[in-house]
């Protein structure tokens, strides 16, 4: 007999599955799980059919699962949590705290040599609280993410001065610029995305915003009620913070009567359970053709706490020696601790690399402390 | 079901706020869906949960194209043509000729009302096809079912096909533990199919789960098969190669038949009324579910300046030998019937039949360079 005989009748088959849900869900918590619903109606099917939709990568272990809104974080918590812990290197939700610091004084040493790292940039998410997240949201919860935010990003101010661009509306002369400045984010193709509903209803409620100047970017809609990014050529880390804790500190939101998702266990609240915590992302495009291709490179950066990218992104190849770098951790580390990490991380590879320029050896650093 | 819940939950927002953008949209539900349906009908749901906004969601994510209309919207249970009845009438009116709610629909499995069919030249006719649909009754459809709705209805049709002897004697393939041996054979047959990567399925959520409980039966002769749980609940198909269309549409009555017969013994019946016949996922499919079709050399016909309007006229659609969406190769056309509701399968096949006769007719006079003008037939 099929397996599944033997089981509760709508348990997923999950023997061909690697990802962070299908290594926690066993039958006896689906069994306890599968007949909740959040206050807004979001089921545990739902937030794992991703993971069921796609069994992952023997190398590459996906999450695997979904929040459908701020309550699915405590509704499933009994798989949520063991997931969050395997995927935030044994961060335990249930005794730890998060901390969040978005004081970016405290960064030192954060102007890097311009001869290798190309550009910096640091990215997070926030959710508005009260409407569910692009998993579940229905069109008039997607429209008024959208409202809220697009309102509250017409206070910014000075270097800060930006406007919006609606996917529905924009011209093609606007679109064909938001392009040729890599700005314009697509329908979301992958099917992690799809088969968790996040492309339902596209454009409608999507845009984007930035400044006048380019430098700081924010996505509505898109895989977060929205992304958060502050980014410029060259080497600057510590201006790309300084101006992204500056944008995320203005009190635009709250002054509105709205509040970011977010609490102590578990820091900021976005869609994927990867991204909690800080949600942040900070790196740099930085040229190491040679230390790259050392055998010792994956483990310096894992040392390092660093993942490398090729520069499309998560899923692409490096080009010509170019990596993107950027911190592992979201989750159980302060915005100020991850940023340093980084820029620390990153100013060790590029001594590394004019080591190796000068037919010097390099050493492999002693691992960051982790609290598993 | 908690999607009751949810929908309640967005009961709270207006239908203004609600009310999908379809100002780019060329589908059939694009065209009928008003703001005073859309307010009508939100707040309603069937027994098992599936709201309008199930319904409609295919067709808000694909916008349609300027030239094909689709229809841009799916059922997920049967009392889904009764609960939105107000949006579904127009579209199967619009998409079937103009069928009307008080119209009633003709079902005749009886193959021996078939005039002719077995003298389909095989210089021409490579092969013949009859294929349908068959949503079983007690269970939710694709969009909706769950994984233990979707496996008991694997079970169901194990059972059935398992029972079938003499011609309709064969195996079933789940899609998720065949052999590698297995699955190439079906491929090289022509037989297997694929998850499905067409938006206008996912984003109706037919793939959900893939592959669990989705399989392929077929006969010894590789004549019939049945697919389980893909866009539907059973598709099946007969087929052979040649022109003897009457063959295999005898073989698809009887061996449908027999199925039915079984799935009724344990009060699992076909979803089907006297309205709209069989009920399917797509309401394209619905009355018959019925494609028959040839795949026929029409290289000089297809070619012919009056060749769209004589396939109009003799109620038939052309693809590409790949199926829907396909270019024709060589001049090889795949040719079916237009129509699903409001005939029977009888005169469906028929138009089949007597048309393709009709154009591998004209085909060998364009060959012998004569005119066909005198031939082109009237509207049926």
């Amino acid at each position: 007999l099929p397996f599944h005989f033997l089981l509760n009748a709508e348990y997923p088959d999950l023997r061909k599955h690697n990802n962070c849900m299908a290594s926690n869900l066993t039958p006896a918590i689906y069994a306890k799980l599968c007949d909740k619903a959040t206050p807004n109606g979001y089921t545990l099917d739902q937030a794992i059919q991703t993971g069921v939709d796609n069994p992952g990568h023997p190398f590459i272990k996906t999450v695997g699962m979904v929040a459908g809104d701020e309550e699915s974080y405590e509704v499933f918590g009994d798989l949520i949590n063991p997931v969050i812990k395997e995927r935030h290197n044994g961060y335990d939700p249930l005794n730890m705290k998060h901390p969040t610091d978005l004081d970016s004084s405290k960064i030192h040493s954060g102007l890097f040599d311009e001869r290798y790292v190309l550009s910096s940039r640091v990215r997070t998410g926030r959710s508005i609280r009260g409407l569910s997240l692009p998993p579940a949201c229905s069109r008039a919860e997607r429209r008024e993410v959208e409202r809220v935010v697009v309102d509250a990003l017409a206070g910014l101010k000075g270097d800060l001065t930006g406007r919006y661009y609606s996917l529905t509306q924009m011209t093609e002369k606007e679109q064909q610029q938001l392009i040729d400045d890599h700005f314009l984010f697509d329908k979301p193709v992958s099917p992690l995305l799809t088969c968790a509903g996040m492309a339902r209803d596209w454009p409608d409620g999507r845009g984007i915003w930035h400044n006048n100047e380019k430098t700081f970017l924010i996505w509505v809609n898109e895989e977060d009620h929205t992304r958060v990014i502050s980014m410029e050529k060259g080497g600057n880390m510590k201006r790309v913070f300084d101006r992204f804790c500056k944008g995320l500190k203005e009190r635009l939101i709250q002054e509105r009567g709205w509040e970011f998702m977010w609490n102590e266990r578990l820091g900021y609240i976005l869609t994927c359970p990867s991204n909690l915590g800080t949600g942040l992302r900070a790196g740099v495009h930085v040229k190491l053709p040679l230390l790259s291709k050392d055998p010792r490179f994956s483990k310096i950066l894992d040392n390092l706490r660093l993942q490398k990218r090729g520069t499309g992104g998560v899923d692409t190849a490096a080009v010509g020696g170019v990596f993107d770098i950027s911190n592992l951790d979201r989750l159980g580390h302060s915005e100020v601790q991850l940023v340093q990490t980084v820029i620390d991380g990153v100013n060790y590879l590029i001594e590394c690399e004019k080591k190796l320029e000068k037919g010097q050896d390099i050493k492999v650093p002693p691992p960051i402390k982790q609290f598993k | 079901m908690t999607k009751n819940c949810h929908n309640d939950y967005k009961m709270k927002f207006t239908t203004d706020e609600e009310f999908p953008d379809l100002s780019q949209h060329n589908n059939h539900m694009a065209k009928a869906l008003t703001k005073e349906i859309y307010e009508k009908l939100r707040g309603k749901s069937t027994p098992s949960g599936f709201t309008l906004d199930d319904v409609i969601q295919t067709g808000v994510d694909n916008p349609g194209h300027p030239f094909i209309m689709t229809v841009g919207c799916v059922v997920g249970d049967g009392e889904c043509y009764e609960v939105f009845k107000d949006l579904l009438d127009i579209v199967i009116c619009d998409r079937h000729s103009g069928y009307k709610p008080t119209d009633k629909h003709r079902t005749d499995l009886n193959y021996e009302n078939l005039k002719g069919g077995d003298d389909l030249d095989p210089n021409y006719v490579l092969s013949s096809r009859v294929r349908t649909g068959r949503s079983i009754k007690g269970f939710t459809l694709p969009p909706h079912n769950s994984r233990g709705e979707r496996r008991a209805i694997e079970k169901l049709s194990i059972e059935a096909l398992a029972s079938l002897e003499g011609e309709f004697k064969g195996k079933y393939y789940p899609l998720d533990g065949m052999t590698d041996a297995e699955q190439e054979q079906l491929i090289a047959d022509h037989f297997l199919f694929d998850k499905p990567v067409s938006p206008l399925l996912t984003c109706a959520g037919m793939a959900r789960d893939w592959p669990d409980a989705r399989g392929i039966w077929h006969n010894e002769n590789k004549t019939f098969l049945v697919w389980v749980n893909e866009e539907d609940h059973l598709r099946v198909i007969s087929m052979q190669k040649g022109g003897n269309m009457k063959e295999v549409f005898r073989r698809f009555c009887v061996g449908l038949q027999k199925i039915e017969a079984i799935f009724m013994k344990h009060d699992h019946g076909f979803m089907w009324n006297e309205h709209l016949g069989y009920l399917l996922t797509c309401p394209s499919n619905l009355g018959t579910g019925l494609r028959g079709g040839v795949h026929v050399k029409l290289p000089k016909l297809s070619t012919h300046a009056k060749f769209e309007e004589i396939l109009t006229r003799l109620r038939l659609q052309k693809r590409g030998t790949g199926g829907v969406d396909t270019a024709s190769v060589g001049g090889v056309f795949d040719i079916s019937n237009a129509d699903r509701l409001g005939s029977s399968e009888v005169e469906q096949v028929q138009l089949v039949v007597d048309g393709v006769k009709l154009m591998v007719e004209m085909e060998k006079k364009l060959e012998k360079g004569e005119s066909i003008d005198g031939m082109i037939p009237a509207q049926k």
